[in-house]
């Protein structure tokens, strides 16, 4: 299993493995969003944590068809698949890998993006929280995502649309989160709920997502 | 009468729907044309919410079936995990645009309604916000059914496609709500009908009611009769192909 | 025979054409299709049985 790891973490970490596409996105969102909406500081510090949690959302999004479409391309995800390892411990690797990659650095550069959107004071420490415990849950469903269309051509747009729907309550309870953080009312609840909605997609996914790559590499 | 497993023969469900079917849709027609035509001619007007009450045989039978296609989809799917029997995985596939048309005609309804009554199209009420993400749902496990080549991969990747998405489907209701809630303090647009419907409004709505589900079942038989004979022509093409 | 649909009469027909015409499409569409397949099936067989 770390083998697989850090042959992942390894591949990622090449140039043009793609890693640091996702933190550019995330910035390239960050800094847009202004522009589009206007600089008015108290404009922003109020949609702070929803754009912040978007924009780590949808870079996660951009980076899921790199989980398994290359090792699906060059054989091998057949040759991990005959390996004695059993596929739910891959697609709990191939989502760690994915995590580690992209979540951990959009978690570390959310603080700094949040100084940019001019995010409140107590907002920091609960959208540094909220990402920390829900990019997780992003990973692993990208995961499954990624194990259902391995097989097809151009499958990126698919994967997007099939992803999409799943990742709506990650993003609501991690985006309410941050918002009550940042206007100092008391995150607890939904925190509580995003914490059981990845604890629960960690536990119960790569079951399906091993199901998928079964029927894929068939 | 034996078994209901009987049916999961394509031969026999052919048999069987070939006499069914024309039953099925005229009894749709009359329950539709009927139900319709007694909510919209016949029934008084609502004291607040005037004409727009007639709405309502259009917008709870489709919002009705929208989730009860999904639930049999469901079903359909489990059946083919366990039990592998092509019907019904090809009727999960014949089901799923019907479902999505039919979550489409209930948020049309409900926009066009909501607009004179809330004074907006569209709100983000829970359960406008839970239909849209119903609606995506739908247009993924489409979307799967289309990319897929291989008929078995196929059912089996969206079988499992639609258990994960029954789980979340379920978690986004209670998540938007939760969120709805958050913002709006419980405050919130009420959309509650069944609790004041009189009965001259309730009795046309039954027949409504059951006119959608006739109209359902007629065309998820209709479509499943026309994916398996599309499943049998594709095994014979690749028949001619090999010899 | 028209009932009397008052000011909101714009918002009801719409409903109801709307509505209409999404299920006369979904009607058409799957009838459409299963002509259109039924009578492919046809001809594929009709080659197997000449062949065979």
């Amino acid at each position: 299993m770390s083998a697989l790891l850090l042959r992942d973490l390894r591949l990622a970490f090449r140039a043009g493995g793609g890693f640091g596409l996702g933190l550019a996105f995330f910035l390239i969102v960050t800094v847009l969003v202004p522009f589009a909406v206007g600089p008015e500081t108290a404009l922003l510090s109020r949609i702070a944590p929803g754009i912040l949690w978007l924009g780590a959302l949808l870079a996660c999004l951009l980076s899921l068809d790199r989980i398994l479409a290359l090792d699906f391309e060059d054989g091998s995800l057949d040759l991990i698949a005959t390996a004695p390892l059993p596929l739910e411990a891959v697609a709990v690797v191939k989502a760690l890998a994915h995590w580690l990659t992209t979540g951990l650095p959009l978690v570390l550069a959310a603080p700094v993006l949040g100084l940019l959107m001019s995010l409140p004071g107590p907002g920091y420490l609960w959208l540094t929280l909220s990402l920390a415990l829900g990019t997780p849950a992003l990973s692993v469903i990208g995961t499954f995502g990624a194990a259902l269309t391995v097989g097809i051509k151009r499958g990126g747009l698919l994967l997007s649309l099939l992803v999409l729907p799943l990742y709506v309550p990650t993003l609501i309870f991690g985006a309410e989160v941050a918002r009550r953080g940042a206007q100092g009312l008391d995150p607890q609840a939904p925190l509580l709920l995003l914490a059981g909605i990845t604890c629960g997609t960690i536990a119960l996914l790569p079951f399906a997502s091993a199901a998928v790559l079964r029927v894929n590499l068939r | 009468m034996g078994s209901i497993w009987e049916y999961a023969n394509p031969r026999k469900f052919m048999a069987t729907t070939d006499v069914v079917l024309p039953w099925v849709a005229a009894l749709a027609g009359i329950a539709l044309v009927v139900g319709l035509a007694w909510g919209f001619f016949l029934t008084p007007d609502d004291y607040r919410q005037g004409s727009t009450v007639k709405i309502i045989y259009l917008h709870v039978p489709s919002a009705l079936m929208a989730i009860n296609t999904w639930l049999m989809m469901l079903v359909a799917s489990l059946i083919w995990l366990v039990r592998r029997h092509h019907v019904s995985a090809l009727a999960a596939r014949a089901a799923a645009p019907v479902g999505a048309v039919m979550t489409l005609i209930a948020l049309v309804t409900g926009a066009i309604w909501g607009q004179p009554m809330w004074g907006t199209w569209w709100a983000w009420d829970p359960r406008l916000t839970s239909f849209l993400i119903l609606f995506l749902f739908y247009l993924g496990y489409i979307a799967l059914w289309a990319a897929i080549d291989n008929d078995d991969a196929a059912a089996d990747l969206t079988s499992v496609l639609c258990i994960v998405g029954s789980v979340f489907a379920i978690l986004s209701r209670y998540a938007v709500n939760f969120w709805n809630q958050g913002l709006h303090q419980g405050a919130s647009l009420s959309l509650d009908k069944e609790e004041n419907v009189a009965d001259v409004f309730y009795q046309p709505l039954l027949v409504c009611i059951a006119g959608f589900v006739l109209l359902f079942l007629a065309l998820v038989l209709l479509r499943t009769r026309t994916e398996i004979r599309a499943r049998r022509m594709r095994a014979l093409l690749a028949r001619e192909r090999m010899g | 025979m028209m009932p009397e649909l008052g000011k909101y009469a714009g918002a009801v027909l719409s409903a109801y054409g709307a509505s209409l015409a999404l299920l006369a499409a979904l009607v058409v569409a799957s009838l459409w299709r299963a002509r259109r397949v039924k009578r492919a099936l046809d001809r594929v067989e009709a080659r197997r049985d000449g062949t065979a």
